[in-house]
Protein backbone atom coordinates (compact mmCIF):
# COMPACT_ATOMS: atom_id res chain seq x y z
CA UNK A 1 0.00 0.00 0.00
CA UNK A 2 3.08 2.33 -0.18
CA UNK A 3 4.28 4.51 2.65
CA UNK A 4 1.44 7.06 3.83
CA UNK A 5 1.74 10.14 5.07
CA UNK A 6 2.36 10.30 8.87
CA UNK A 7 -1.32 12.70 9.02
CA UNK A 8 -3.17 10.29 7.77
CA UNK A 9 -5.14 8.60 10.19
CA UNK A 10 -6.25 3.91 9.88
CA UNK A 11 -8.48 2.55 11.16
CA UNK A 12 -7.36 -0.59 10.02
CA UNK A 13 -3.41 -1.71 10.12
CA UNK A 14 -2.52 -4.89 9.09
CA UNK A 15 1.12 -6.08 9.22
CA UNK A 16 2.75 -9.08 8.02
CA UNK A 17 -0.61 -11.64 7.06
CA UNK A 18 0.10 -14.91 6.19
CA UNK A 19 -2.09 -17.75 4.92
CA UNK A 20 -0.69 -20.96 3.91
CA UNK A 21 -3.13 -23.25 2.09
CA UNK A 22 -2.14 -26.77 1.39
CA UNK A 23 1.93 -26.32 2.00
CA UNK A 24 1.74 -23.27 0.16
CA UNK A 25 1.55 -19.48 0.98
CA UNK A 26 -1.45 -17.99 -0.89
CA UNK A 27 -0.15 -14.36 0.62
CA UNK A 28 2.98 -13.82 3.14
CA UNK A 29 3.93 -10.56 4.78
CA UNK A 30 1.28 -8.68 3.04
CA UNK A 31 0.40 -5.30 4.64
CA UNK A 32 -2.84 -3.40 4.07
CA UNK A 33 -4.26 -0.22 6.35
CA UNK A 34 -7.26 1.34 5.48
CA UNK A 35 -7.73 5.02 5.43
CA UNK A 36 -10.22 6.26 8.27
CA UNK A 37 -13.46 7.40 6.79
CA UNK A 38 -12.80 5.68 3.21
CA UNK A 39 -13.63 3.41 1.37
CA UNK A 40 -11.30 0.43 -0.01
CA UNK A 41 -12.32 -2.21 -2.54
CA UNK A 42 -10.30 -4.86 -2.75
CA UNK A 43 -10.75 -6.67 -6.43
CA UNK A 44 -9.15 -10.28 -7.40
CA UNK A 45 -9.75 -13.63 -8.74
CA UNK A 46 -11.45 -16.60 -6.65
CA UNK A 47 -8.82 -18.53 -4.07
CA UNK A 48 -6.52 -15.48 -3.91
CA UNK A 49 -7.47 -15.17 -0.35
CA UNK A 50 -9.51 -11.91 0.03
CA UNK A 51 -12.03 -13.10 2.26
CA UNK A 52 -9.08 -14.58 3.99
CA UNK A 53 -7.71 -11.63 4.77
CA UNK A 54 -10.98 -10.21 5.15
CA UNK A 55 -11.57 -12.81 8.02
CA UNK A 56 -8.25 -11.88 9.34
CA UNK A 57 -9.41 -8.17 10.18
CA UNK A 58 -12.75 -9.29 11.58
CA UNK A 59 -11.04 -11.70 13.75
CA UNK A 60 -12.77 -14.77 12.67
CA UNK A 61 -9.93 -17.07 12.43
CA UNK A 62 -10.15 -18.91 9.54
CA UNK A 63 -6.26 -19.61 9.37
CA UNK A 64 -4.68 -16.59 8.28
CA UNK A 65 -2.27 -15.04 10.46
CA UNK A 66 -0.94 -11.54 11.18
CA UNK A 67 -0.79 -8.25 13.43
CA UNK A 68 -3.69 -6.92 13.59
CA UNK A 69 -4.63 -3.67 14.96
CA UNK A 70 -8.39 -2.59 13.95
CA UNK A 71 -11.28 -0.19 15.26
CA UNK A 72 -14.27 -2.49 15.91
CA UNK A 73 -15.63 -4.14 12.69
CA UNK A 74 -19.24 -5.23 11.36
CA UNK A 75 -19.35 -7.84 9.44
CA UNK A 76 -21.39 -7.99 6.02
CA UNK A 77 -21.02 -11.58 3.79
CA UNK A 78 -22.73 -12.29 0.13
CA UNK A 79 -24.96 -14.28 1.71
CA UNK A 80 -28.02 -12.24 3.98
CA UNK A 81 -27.88 -14.62 6.82
CA UNK A 82 -30.74 -13.19 7.77
CA UNK A 83 -33.06 -15.63 10.53
CA UNK A 84 -36.18 -17.48 8.78
CA UNK A 85 -37.82 -17.79 12.56
CA UNK A 86 -37.16 -13.87 13.41
CA UNK A 87 -39.44 -10.79 11.74
CA UNK A 88 -37.22 -8.01 10.07
CA UNK A 89 -37.18 -5.88 13.20
CA UNK A 90 -35.90 -8.50 15.42
CA UNK A 91 -33.68 -9.59 12.13
CA UNK A 92 -32.25 -6.18 12.46
CA UNK A 93 -31.29 -5.91 16.20
CA UNK A 94 -29.84 -9.41 16.49
CA UNK A 95 -26.11 -8.09 17.25
CA UNK A 96 -27.91 -6.38 20.18
CA UNK A 97 -29.80 -9.27 21.25
CA UNK A 98 -26.75 -11.42 20.92
CA UNK A 99 -25.07 -9.29 23.20
CA UNK A 100 -27.43 -9.09 26.03
CA UNK A 101 -28.38 -5.80 24.80
CA UNK A 102 -31.58 -3.94 25.22
CA UNK A 103 -32.51 -3.71 20.67
CA UNK A 104 -32.52 0.06 19.91
CA UNK A 105 -36.06 -0.76 18.08
CA UNK A 106 -36.71 2.86 17.19
CA UNK A 107 -33.42 3.39 15.22
CA UNK A 108 -33.84 0.51 13.63
CA UNK A 109 -37.08 1.17 12.61
CA UNK A 110 -35.71 4.65 11.32
CA UNK A 111 -32.90 2.90 9.25
CA UNK A 112 -35.62 0.38 7.77
CA UNK A 113 -37.27 3.80 6.98
CA UNK A 114 -34.47 4.85 5.56
CA UNK A 115 -34.02 1.91 3.12
CA UNK A 116 -37.86 1.57 1.96
CA UNK A 117 -38.61 -1.33 4.31
CA UNK A 118 -40.99 0.60 6.78
CA UNK A 119 -44.03 -1.82 5.23
CA UNK A 120 -42.21 -4.78 6.44
CA UNK A 121 -40.91 -4.88 10.09
CA UNK A 122 -43.13 -7.47 11.01
CA UNK A 123 -42.42 -9.51 7.50
CA UNK A 124 -40.65 -13.30 8.11
CA UNK A 125 -37.37 -12.82 5.75
CA UNK A 126 -39.04 -15.42 3.30
CA UNK A 127 -41.42 -13.36 2.14
CA UNK A 128 -38.89 -10.40 0.87
CA UNK A 129 -36.88 -10.13 -2.52
CA UNK A 130 -33.50 -11.02 -2.48
CA UNK A 131 -32.70 -6.92 -2.96
CA UNK A 132 -34.90 -6.49 0.67
CA UNK A 133 -33.20 -8.79 2.13
CA UNK A 134 -30.03 -7.27 1.29
CA UNK A 135 -31.23 -3.72 2.37
CA UNK A 136 -32.28 -5.62 5.92
CA UNK A 137 -28.77 -7.25 6.19
CA UNK A 138 -27.68 -3.82 5.70
CA UNK A 139 -29.41 -2.08 8.23
CA UNK A 140 -28.38 -5.32 10.98
CA UNK A 141 -24.36 -4.22 9.94
CA UNK A 142 -25.69 -0.33 10.66
CA UNK A 143 -27.70 -1.25 13.90
CA UNK A 144 -23.64 -2.51 14.96
CA UNK A 145 -22.56 1.13 14.36
CA UNK A 146 -19.27 0.57 14.25
CA UNK A 147 -16.52 2.82 12.45
CA UNK A 148 -15.31 0.07 10.75
CA UNK A 149 -17.43 -1.93 7.96
CA UNK A 150 -16.36 -5.15 6.15
CA UNK A 151 -18.35 -6.60 3.52
CA UNK A 152 -17.33 -9.46 1.10
CA UNK A 153 -19.33 -9.75 -1.85
CA UNK A 154 -22.58 -7.70 -0.02
CA UNK A 155 -24.23 -7.31 -3.36
CA UNK A 156 -22.94 -9.91 -5.34
CA UNK A 157 -26.17 -12.40 -5.31
CA UNK A 158 -28.05 -9.50 -6.31
CA UNK A 159 -29.10 -8.49 -10.13
CA UNK A 160 -27.28 -5.53 -11.82
CA UNK A 161 -30.39 -3.36 -11.49
CA UNK A 162 -30.85 -4.21 -7.71
CA UNK A 163 -26.89 -4.21 -7.53
CA UNK A 164 -26.78 -0.51 -8.52
CA UNK A 165 -29.74 0.39 -6.23
CA UNK A 166 -27.86 -1.08 -3.41
CA UNK A 167 -24.45 0.68 -3.54
CA UNK A 168 -25.88 3.82 -4.28
CA UNK A 169 -27.83 3.20 -0.80
CA UNK A 170 -25.00 1.61 1.23
CA UNK A 171 -22.65 4.73 -0.39
CA UNK A 172 -25.35 6.75 1.07
CA UNK A 173 -25.81 4.81 4.54
CA UNK A 174 -22.40 3.81 5.18
CA UNK A 175 -20.69 7.82 4.30
CA UNK A 176 -18.14 8.20 7.17
CA UNK A 177 -17.11 5.10 7.81
CA UNK A 178 -14.31 3.02 6.81
CA UNK A 179 -15.28 0.29 4.70
CA UNK A 180 -13.71 -2.13 3.09
CA UNK A 181 -15.29 -4.01 0.56
CA UNK A 182 -14.46 -7.21 -1.14
CA UNK A 183 -15.48 -7.79 -4.23
CA UNK A 184 -15.38 -9.63 -7.77
CA UNK A 185 -16.79 -6.77 -9.83
CA UNK A 186 -14.50 -3.82 -11.12
CA UNK A 187 -17.55 -1.54 -11.74
CA UNK A 188 -18.58 -1.83 -8.12
CA UNK A 189 -14.98 -1.56 -7.01
CA UNK A 190 -15.21 1.79 -9.60
CA UNK A 191 -17.90 3.43 -8.43
CA UNK A 192 -17.75 2.81 -4.65
CA UNK A 193 -13.73 2.63 -4.00
CA UNK A 194 -12.11 5.77 -2.89
CA UNK A 195 -8.58 3.50 -2.66
CA UNK A 196 -8.73 0.43 -5.18
CA UNK A 197 -6.67 -2.84 -4.82
CA UNK A 198 -6.38 -6.00 -6.74
CA UNK A 199 -4.74 -8.54 -5.09
CA UNK A 200 -3.46 -11.27 -8.02
CA UNK A 201 -0.24 -13.85 -7.48
CA UNK A 202 0.99 -16.61 -5.84
CA UNK A 203 1.99 -15.55 -2.86
CA UNK A 204 -0.28 -12.67 -3.53
CA UNK A 205 0.37 -8.85 -3.61
CA UNK A 206 -1.98 -5.84 -3.43
CA UNK A 207 -1.72 -3.34 -6.21
CA UNK A 208 -3.05 0.28 -6.36
CA UNK A 209 -5.87 0.95 -9.08
CA UNK A 210 -5.49 4.24 -10.86
CA UNK A 211 -9.36 5.92 -9.94
CA UNK A 212 -11.51 8.62 -12.04
CA UNK A 213 -10.84 11.85 -10.81
CA UNK A 214 -14.50 11.73 -9.46
CA UNK A 215 -16.25 11.23 -5.77
CA UNK A 216 -17.42 8.12 -5.23
CA UNK A 217 -20.28 7.17 -5.73
CA UNK A 218 -19.00 7.66 -9.34
CA UNK A 219 -21.73 7.60 -12.78
CA UNK A 220 -21.32 4.40 -14.12
CA UNK A 221 -22.03 6.25 -17.21
CA UNK A 222 -18.86 8.54 -17.28
CA UNK A 223 -16.33 7.60 -19.81
CA UNK A 224 -13.53 7.44 -17.35
CA UNK A 225 -15.22 5.32 -15.17
CA UNK A 226 -16.15 2.73 -18.39
CA UNK A 227 -12.24 3.46 -19.59
CA UNK A 228 -11.30 2.04 -15.85
CA UNK A 229 -13.08 -0.71 -16.05
CA UNK A 230 -12.01 -1.57 -19.57
CA UNK A 231 -8.82 -1.11 -18.37
CA UNK A 232 -8.92 -3.29 -14.93
CA UNK A 233 -11.12 -6.31 -16.61
CA UNK A 234 -8.08 -6.61 -18.78
CA UNK A 235 -5.77 -6.79 -15.80
CA UNK A 236 -7.67 -9.18 -13.90
CA UNK A 237 -8.09 -11.68 -16.97
CA UNK A 238 -4.66 -10.95 -17.88
CA UNK B 1 -59.36 -33.02 2.33
CA UNK B 2 -57.04 -34.87 0.08
CA UNK B 3 -54.72 -35.99 2.41
CA UNK B 4 -57.94 -37.04 4.21
CA UNK B 5 -59.12 -39.32 1.55
CA UNK B 6 -55.98 -40.22 0.78
CA UNK B 7 -55.93 -42.31 3.90
CA UNK B 8 -59.86 -43.41 3.52
CA UNK B 9 -58.66 -45.12 0.28
CA UNK B 10 -55.71 -46.83 1.44
CA UNK B 11 -57.70 -48.33 4.79
CA UNK B 12 -60.73 -49.14 2.44
CA UNK B 13 -58.05 -50.95 0.65
CA UNK B 14 -56.24 -52.70 3.20
CA UNK B 15 -59.33 -53.83 4.44
CA UNK B 16 -60.30 -55.55 1.12
CA UNK B 17 -57.24 -57.14 1.16
CA UNK B 18 -57.25 -58.40 4.40
CA UNK B 19 -60.90 -59.69 3.47
CA UNK B 20 -59.43 -61.37 0.39
CA UNK B 21 -57.02 -63.13 2.47
CA UNK B 22 -59.45 -64.92 4.57
CA UNK B 23 -61.72 -65.45 1.87
CA UNK B 24 -59.53 -67.11 -0.63
CA UNK B 25 -57.26 -69.15 2.12
CA UNK B 26 -60.36 -70.34 4.50
CA UNK B 27 -58.38 -68.84 7.49
CA UNK B 28 -60.13 -70.11 10.37
CA UNK B 29 -61.46 -67.24 12.74
CA UNK B 30 -59.10 -68.52 15.84
CA UNK B 31 -56.39 -68.32 12.94
CA UNK B 32 -57.39 -64.81 11.04
CA UNK B 33 -60.67 -63.87 11.92
CA UNK B 34 -62.02 -61.70 9.12
CA UNK B 35 -63.01 -57.27 8.87
CA UNK B 36 -66.56 -58.33 10.12
CA UNK B 37 -65.64 -60.12 13.07
CA UNK B 38 -63.06 -57.74 14.50
CA UNK B 39 -65.44 -55.03 14.26
CA UNK B 40 -68.00 -56.80 16.18
CA UNK B 41 -65.43 -57.46 18.34
CA UNK B 42 -65.03 -53.98 18.68
CA UNK B 43 -68.39 -53.31 19.73
CA UNK B 44 -69.14 -56.04 21.80
CA UNK B 45 -66.25 -55.29 23.94
CA UNK B 46 -65.78 -51.49 23.43
CA UNK B 47 -66.25 -51.49 27.53
CA UNK B 48 -63.00 -53.73 27.86
CA UNK B 49 -61.23 -51.84 25.30
CA UNK B 50 -61.35 -48.28 26.40
CA UNK B 51 -60.18 -48.51 29.44
CA UNK B 52 -57.11 -50.28 28.58
CA UNK B 53 -56.89 -48.16 25.78
CA UNK B 54 -56.49 -44.92 28.06
CA UNK B 55 -54.15 -47.10 30.11
CA UNK B 56 -51.76 -47.39 27.05
CA UNK B 57 -52.41 -43.97 26.04
CA UNK B 58 -51.41 -41.92 28.85
CA UNK B 59 -48.25 -44.46 29.38
CA UNK B 60 -47.18 -43.46 25.66
CA UNK B 61 -48.37 -39.44 26.09
CA UNK B 62 -45.87 -39.58 29.39
CA UNK B 63 -43.29 -41.62 28.20
CA UNK B 64 -43.42 -39.17 24.97
CA UNK B 65 -43.33 -36.15 26.77
CA UNK B 66 -41.05 -37.07 29.65
CA UNK B 67 -38.55 -38.63 26.64
CA UNK B 68 -38.38 -35.53 24.50
CA UNK B 69 -37.71 -33.61 27.66
CA UNK B 70 -35.01 -35.51 28.01
CA UNK B 71 -33.59 -36.44 24.86
CA UNK B 72 -33.78 -32.18 24.39
CA UNK B 73 -32.08 -31.63 27.85
CA UNK B 74 -29.23 -34.37 26.20
CA UNK B 75 -28.44 -32.74 23.11
CA UNK B 76 -28.34 -29.32 24.82
CA UNK B 77 -25.68 -30.73 27.23
CA UNK B 78 -24.02 -32.48 24.78
CA UNK B 79 -23.44 -29.51 21.99
CA UNK B 80 -23.04 -27.07 24.86
CA UNK B 81 -20.67 -28.80 26.97
CA UNK B 82 -17.23 -29.99 25.37
CA UNK B 83 -16.16 -32.61 28.03
CA UNK B 84 -20.24 -34.32 28.02
CA UNK B 85 -19.62 -34.56 24.34
CA UNK B 86 -16.28 -36.52 24.70
CA UNK B 87 -18.30 -38.68 27.56
CA UNK B 88 -21.72 -38.58 27.69
CA UNK B 89 -22.24 -39.39 23.73
CA UNK B 90 -20.52 -42.66 23.95
CA UNK B 91 -22.70 -43.29 26.67
CA UNK B 92 -25.92 -42.73 24.72
CA UNK B 93 -25.00 -44.66 21.82
CA UNK B 94 -24.71 -47.47 24.21
CA UNK B 95 -27.98 -46.95 26.02
CA UNK B 96 -28.97 -47.67 22.50
CA UNK B 97 -27.15 -51.04 21.73
CA UNK B 98 -29.00 -52.69 24.62
CA UNK B 99 -32.56 -53.66 23.40
CA UNK B 100 -35.40 -52.50 25.36
CA UNK B 101 -36.62 -55.80 25.07
CA UNK B 102 -34.24 -57.72 26.41
CA UNK B 103 -33.97 -55.26 29.77
CA UNK B 104 -37.83 -54.62 29.95
CA UNK B 105 -38.18 -57.48 32.81
CA UNK B 106 -35.67 -56.03 34.51
CA UNK B 107 -38.10 -52.57 34.54
CA UNK B 108 -40.77 -54.59 35.15
CA UNK B 109 -38.53 -56.12 38.50
CA UNK B 110 -37.45 -52.66 39.57
CA UNK B 111 -40.37 -50.76 38.90
CA UNK B 112 -42.86 -52.80 39.57
CA UNK B 113 -45.85 -54.03 37.40
CA UNK B 114 -47.71 -50.43 37.05
CA UNK B 115 -47.48 -47.97 35.17
CA UNK B 116 -43.92 -46.42 35.78
CA UNK B 117 -42.04 -49.41 34.03
CA UNK B 118 -43.89 -49.01 30.92
CA UNK B 119 -43.53 -45.36 30.92
CA UNK B 120 -39.71 -46.08 31.54
CA UNK B 121 -39.10 -48.15 28.33
CA UNK B 122 -41.62 -45.72 26.30
CA UNK B 123 -38.66 -43.01 27.41
CA UNK B 124 -35.52 -45.02 26.89
CA UNK B 125 -37.00 -45.73 23.31
CA UNK B 126 -38.11 -42.24 22.90
CA UNK B 127 -34.94 -40.06 24.03
CA UNK B 128 -32.76 -41.59 21.30
CA UNK B 129 -33.95 -40.34 18.31
CA UNK B 130 -34.77 -36.64 19.86
CA UNK B 131 -31.34 -36.27 21.31
CA UNK B 132 -29.49 -37.77 17.90
CA UNK B 133 -32.16 -35.59 15.79
CA UNK B 134 -31.52 -32.22 18.04
CA UNK B 135 -27.49 -33.26 18.40
CA UNK B 136 -27.06 -33.94 14.59
CA UNK B 137 -29.11 -29.65 14.22
CA UNK B 138 -27.67 -27.96 16.89
CA UNK B 139 -24.12 -29.33 15.68
CA UNK B 140 -25.03 -28.33 12.00
CA UNK B 141 -25.92 -24.73 12.61
CA UNK B 142 -25.01 -22.44 9.37
CA UNK B 143 -21.39 -21.21 9.83
CA UNK B 144 -22.32 -17.76 8.17
CA UNK B 145 -24.55 -17.16 11.01
CA UNK B 146 -21.82 -18.29 13.63
CA UNK B 147 -19.21 -16.15 12.02
CA UNK B 148 -22.08 -13.11 11.95
CA UNK B 149 -22.46 -13.62 15.73
CA UNK B 150 -19.05 -13.72 16.50
CA UNK B 151 -18.24 -10.41 14.72
CA UNK B 152 -21.25 -9.04 16.86
CA UNK B 153 -19.42 -10.60 19.91
CA UNK B 154 -22.23 -12.81 20.81
CA UNK B 155 -21.04 -15.73 24.29
CA UNK B 156 -21.37 -19.19 23.17
CA UNK B 157 -24.52 -19.19 25.63
CA UNK B 158 -25.93 -16.45 23.85
CA UNK B 159 -25.17 -18.35 20.41
CA UNK B 160 -26.66 -21.60 21.64
CA UNK B 161 -30.32 -19.47 22.45
CA UNK B 162 -30.24 -17.30 19.57
CA UNK B 163 -28.86 -19.09 16.73
CA UNK B 164 -28.25 -23.02 17.30
CA UNK B 165 -31.41 -23.63 19.12
CA UNK B 166 -33.82 -22.18 16.69
CA UNK B 167 -32.11 -23.22 13.65
CA UNK B 168 -32.04 -27.07 15.30
CA UNK B 169 -35.69 -26.89 15.97
CA UNK B 170 -36.53 -28.48 12.80
CA UNK B 171 -34.14 -31.11 13.19
CA UNK B 172 -35.69 -31.80 16.69
CA UNK B 173 -38.81 -31.60 15.19
CA UNK B 174 -37.83 -34.63 12.45
CA UNK B 175 -36.68 -36.67 15.89
CA UNK B 176 -39.76 -35.92 17.35
CA UNK B 177 -41.65 -37.80 14.35
CA UNK B 178 -39.53 -40.53 14.64
CA UNK B 179 -39.87 -40.73 18.55
CA UNK B 180 -43.82 -40.38 18.36
CA UNK B 181 -43.38 -43.15 15.80
CA UNK B 182 -42.22 -45.87 17.72
CA UNK B 183 -43.13 -44.94 21.20
CA UNK B 184 -46.25 -47.03 21.56
CA UNK B 185 -43.22 -49.97 21.01
CA UNK B 186 -41.59 -49.35 24.66
CA UNK B 187 -45.60 -49.40 25.96
CA UNK B 188 -46.44 -52.80 24.21
CA UNK B 189 -43.55 -54.53 24.89
CA UNK B 190 -44.02 -53.07 28.84
CA UNK B 191 -47.18 -54.47 29.02
CA UNK B 192 -46.16 -57.46 27.70
CA UNK B 193 -43.96 -58.53 30.20
CA UNK B 194 -46.02 -57.47 33.00
CA UNK B 195 -48.51 -55.90 33.63
CA UNK B 196 -52.59 -55.34 34.94
CA UNK B 197 -53.79 -53.05 32.16
CA UNK B 198 -53.18 -51.53 28.88
CA UNK B 199 -54.04 -52.66 25.19
CA UNK B 200 -50.39 -55.16 25.57
CA UNK B 201 -51.72 -56.60 28.37
CA UNK B 202 -55.13 -57.03 27.35
CA UNK B 203 -53.80 -58.84 23.80
CA UNK B 204 -51.71 -61.17 25.36
CA UNK B 205 -54.63 -61.87 28.01
CA UNK B 206 -57.17 -62.70 25.10
CA UNK B 207 -54.27 -64.38 23.07
CA UNK B 208 -53.85 -67.13 25.91
CA UNK B 209 -57.80 -67.33 26.28
CA UNK B 210 -58.45 -67.77 21.80
CA UNK B 211 -60.15 -64.66 22.37
CA UNK B 212 -58.29 -63.88 18.92
CA UNK B 213 -61.20 -61.74 17.37
CA UNK B 214 -60.65 -59.52 21.01
CA UNK B 215 -56.43 -59.37 20.01
CA UNK B 216 -57.32 -57.75 16.32
CA UNK B 217 -59.41 -55.68 17.95
CA UNK B 218 -57.32 -54.58 20.37
CA UNK B 219 -54.40 -54.25 17.38
CA UNK B 220 -56.95 -52.14 15.88
CA UNK B 221 -57.39 -49.51 18.85
CA UNK B 222 -53.48 -49.49 19.39
CA UNK B 223 -52.75 -48.46 15.52
CA UNK B 224 -55.49 -46.18 15.24
CA UNK B 225 -54.44 -44.64 18.21
CA UNK B 226 -50.60 -44.13 17.40
CA UNK B 227 -51.70 -43.24 13.76
CA UNK B 228 -53.93 -40.22 15.38
CA UNK B 229 -50.61 -39.17 17.77
CA UNK B 230 -48.27 -39.17 14.89
CA UNK B 231 -50.56 -37.13 12.72
CA UNK B 232 -51.31 -34.91 15.85
CA UNK B 233 -48.03 -34.68 16.73
CA UNK B 234 -46.68 -33.91 12.97
CA UNK B 235 -49.73 -31.09 12.66
CA UNK B 236 -48.37 -29.41 15.98
CA UNK B 237 -44.83 -29.67 15.03
CA UNK B 238 -45.59 -27.63 11.80
CA UNK B 239 -47.57 -24.84 13.59
CA UNK B 240 -44.82 -24.93 15.73
CA UNK B 241 -41.34 -24.87 13.30
CA UNK B 242 -43.48 -22.80 10.45
CA UNK B 243 -39.90 -21.77 9.06
CA UNK B 244 -38.69 -25.20 8.14
CA UNK B 245 -40.47 -25.16 4.52
CA UNK B 246 -38.40 -21.79 4.30
CA UNK B 247 -34.81 -23.19 5.00
CA UNK B 248 -35.82 -25.64 1.92
CA UNK B 249 -36.17 -22.43 -0.31
CA UNK B 250 -32.92 -21.10 1.47
CA UNK B 251 -30.96 -23.40 0.43
CA UNK B 252 -32.27 -23.52 -2.87
CA UNK B 253 -31.84 -19.99 -3.18
CA UNK B 254 -28.02 -20.62 -1.97
CA UNK B 255 -27.43 -23.32 -4.56
CA UNK B 256 -29.12 -20.92 -7.34
CA UNK B 257 -26.85 -18.07 -6.78
CA UNK B 258 -23.58 -19.84 -6.01
CA UNK B 259 -20.81 -19.00 -9.26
Amino acid sequence: MGEAAPDIEFAVDIRGAALSYGGAPLFDGLDIRLEAGLWTCLLGPSGVGKSSLLRLIAGLGGGAAGRVRAAPVAYMSQDDLLLPWANVLDNTVLGARLRGERPDYDRARLLLNQVGLADSTLAKPATLSGGERQRVALVRTLMEDRPVVLMDEPFGSLDAITRHAAQDLAARLLAGRTVLLVTHDPLEALRLGDRVHVMTGRPAALEPVPLPDLAPPRDVRDPAVLAAQGALLARLAA
Amino acid sequence: MKAALRMAVVAAGLLIVWQAIVSITGARPFILPGPLAVASALARHGGLLLPHAGTTLAEILLGLGIGAALGAFSALVVAHVRPARLWLLPVLVASQAVPVFAIAPVLVLWLGYGMASKVAMAVLIIFFPVTAAFYDGLSRTDPGWLDLARSMGASRWRQLLHLRIPAALPACASGLRVATAVAPIGAVVGEWVGASAGLGYLMLHANARMQVDLMFAALLVLAAMALILYFTVDRLLRLAVPWQADTLLQDHRKETVEP
